[in-house]
């Protein structure tokens, strides 16, 4: 059985946001870019661990973007991938992202297509479930746990109030968030490898996007803090019902 | 035509689902047309409901496993959008929505804004909607190009006036005999909430740190949440230490949620925390670190200590409460 881990390549969770062109593109000028949290810590970490249990053959990684993602996807080989393919494109959108990994996961027999839950910059959560439904597969969407027996799996996920353990046979599209895995940090050895581990690049398939950014705008933010004292817990009452009007 | 997808969760309306149809109505009113609800197996109540919230048309199922498998829902949505003649179709951007929205995006090659919080603005064929991005750092305005349009809407960012309006109900029987669900459901597990509203609902919420030091201080915190009909949250690193349970951890990796009032208690108001609760509308910050950087995403702070100060806010809401009535 062969994973396919679709990683995205995102701005560091702290990085001060900032827009160019008219606010019509990303500012990316000195900016950290990182393998987007999820895909790293919960799909990839997890793959990883199935490979080590030998319920895997294979980790490869996906990525759709330009060059300036390699980085990225190195540190993802570091982590212990073993290898990885890059589509030459820019992206433009979440249905174009899952049609190039939904036919490359076809063409090359993928059973098992992990995403994170959703990107941090775009936060779309619709990779997954596009993939799913160009291929007409299985989804488990925001797993929590992952468990593979032969040609099937056992997943956990959240439901409205509550939690779900469901089984499905192979191929399958799982979502991964928090609970699936713990963060790794990549050892010397492994940062070593990485550099030599194959990473393919391939021309993405026609696909035409079906929506586009039109145009950015920062959010304000709070301008300031009313300060109030121990002793002003009424007249904090107070605001929130007659100023807030939450109350 | 404007179809949306609605739900019933412990036998209510979901109320992002209320939202929804709000939501579609306001689109409808834009574009021309009617709204069409989509529900299973709804009682009568239900039905009126979705009518006062701007529905026209209701079509009520009654599929007794619906709700194991996206596959179905994703099957039932296509055969009401058939149906309906729908060009717009409405999630709420939710467990469900998050699920069926973009399976049925890409089978209709229907472009889909996933987490929409205002209308959508008509720009000739094309509609231009905002959403948060960033983790809510920022907003994008998405066009979508394709002539079906799928929008999920972001829970709580639409308010929700009942009117007396009365849907039309048909009963619905999509043919999903050619749809297999290939998941099977081997346990199904209840978060104990108490009577407490669901996080991603929640008007109001009253959410704690690492600054309480321990499991064991909780009891003040849920007498804050008690004394307003508040659902109690958790920082990150107190639901892995098994302070609290996982599915009260709010924040970047936990559950984003946009309630009227946040009152976050010795939490320090960390990047990744407060991208999963920026979008409240009003915040209270309560901490004895002045320097706290929660302060600068505040509406309302009090430096102090929570040991003392908690239980006299909650004696002041009682007092509040107490005059009201
Ligand atoms: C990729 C990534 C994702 C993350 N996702 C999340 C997430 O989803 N949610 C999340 O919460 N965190 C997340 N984190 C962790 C985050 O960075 C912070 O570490 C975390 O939010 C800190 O939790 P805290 O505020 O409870 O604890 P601390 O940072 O330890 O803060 C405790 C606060 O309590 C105050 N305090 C102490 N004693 C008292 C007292 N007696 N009275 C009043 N105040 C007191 C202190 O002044 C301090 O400000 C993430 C981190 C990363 C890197
Ligand atoms: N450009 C991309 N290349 C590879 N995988 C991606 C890309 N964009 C998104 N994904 C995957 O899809 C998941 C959900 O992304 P999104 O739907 O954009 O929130 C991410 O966590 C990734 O696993």
């Amino acid at each position: 059985m062969k994973i396919l881990v679709a990683i995205s390549n995102v701005p560091d969770t702290t990085t001060k946001i900032q827009f160019s062109d008219n606010n019509t593109k990303f500012n990316a000028a000195g900016v950290t870019f990182i393998i987007n949290p999820y895909d790293e810590w919960y799909a990839l970490v997890r793959a990883l661990e199935l490979k080590e249990a030998n319920l895997a053959e294979k980790v490869t990684l996906i990525h759709v973007g330009l060059p300036d993602g390699d980085a990225t996807i190195r540190k993802g080989l570091a982590l212990g991938a073993d290898d990885a393919v890059r589509i030459d494109s820019e992206g433009p959108d979440s249905f174009y992202v899952a049609e190039q990994i939904a036919a490359y996961a076809k063409e090359k027999g993928y059973e098992l297509i992990l995403t994170g839950k959703e990107t941090i910059n775009y936060n779309g959560s619709s990779v997954a479930g596009m993939i799913a439904g160009i291929l007409d597969l299985p989804l488990i969407s925001l797993a929590t746990k992952l468990d593979v027996a032969g040609v099937k799996i056992t997943a956990e996920h959240d439901i409205d109030g509550g939690s779900r353990v469901v089984e499905c046979d192979l191929p399958a599209v799982v979502s991964c968030a928090k609970g699936m895995a713990e963060q790794r940090i990549p050892n010397m050895r492994g940062i070593m490898a990485a550099r030599t581990k194959p990473l393919e690049v391939v021309k993405p398939i026609d696909s035409a996007p079906l929506t586009s950014i039109k145009s950015f705008d920062l959010n304000p933010g709070r301008t300031s803090c009313k300060l109030l004292g121990e002793d002003q817990l009424d007249e904090l009452v107070k605001l929130l019902h007659t100023e807030a009007k939450v109350i | 035509m404007v179809l949306v997808f609605t739900e019933i969760n412990k036998n209510r309306i979901k109320k992002s689902s209320l939202e929804c149809v709000q939501y579609a109505a306001k689109i409808a009113a834009l574009t021309g047309g009617n709204v069409t609800a989509l529900v299973n197996q709804a009682s009568a109540e239900h039905l009126e409901e979705l009518g006062k919230a701007g529905a026209n048309t209701i079509l009520n199922m009654n599929i007794s496993d619906l709700g194991s498998d996206h596959i179905l829902s994703c099957a039932a949505v296509e055969h009401a959008v058939k149906h309906s003649s729908a060009k717009v179709i409405v999630f709420a951007f939710d467990i469900a929505g998050k699920a069926i929205a973009p399976r049925l995006s890409a089978r209709l090659k229907a472009g889909l804004v996933a987490g929409a919080t205002e209308l959508p603005a008509v720009n000739g064929a094309a509609f231009e909607v905002k959403k948060n991005v960033f983790s809510g750092k920022a907003n994008a305005i998405y066009s979508i190009h394709s002539e079906m349009k799928i929008i999920a809407l972001l829970p709580n960012s639409f308010p929700v006036v009942l009117s007396e309006n009365k849907a039309l109900v048909q009963e619905f029987q999509p043919d999903l005999s050619a749809v297999k669900s290939r998941i099977t459901i081997k346990e199904t597990k209840t978060n104990a909430t108490g009577g407490m509203a669901p996080l991603p609902e929640a008007d109001l919420v009253v959410s704690a740190g690492r600054g309480m030091k321990g499991p064991e201080n909780w009891g003040m915190i849920e007498e804050l949440a008690t004394s307003l009909g508040a659902t109690t949250a958790c920082s990150r690193p107190v639901a892995d230490l098994h302070w609290r349970p996982h599915h009260e951890h709010v924040g970047q990796t936990g559950v984003a949620i946009r309630p009227n009032l946040y009152i976050a208690v010795g939490i320090s108001g960390a990047i990744q925390h407060l991208a999963g609760v920026n979008g409240s509308k009003t915040i209270v910050v309560i901490n004895n670190d002045k320097e706290a950087p929660f302060f600068k995403s505040a509406d309302y702070g009090i430096i102090g200590d929570a040991f003392t100060i908690v239980p006299k806010l909650t004696e002041a809401i009682k007092k509040f409460k107490a005059h009201q009535n």
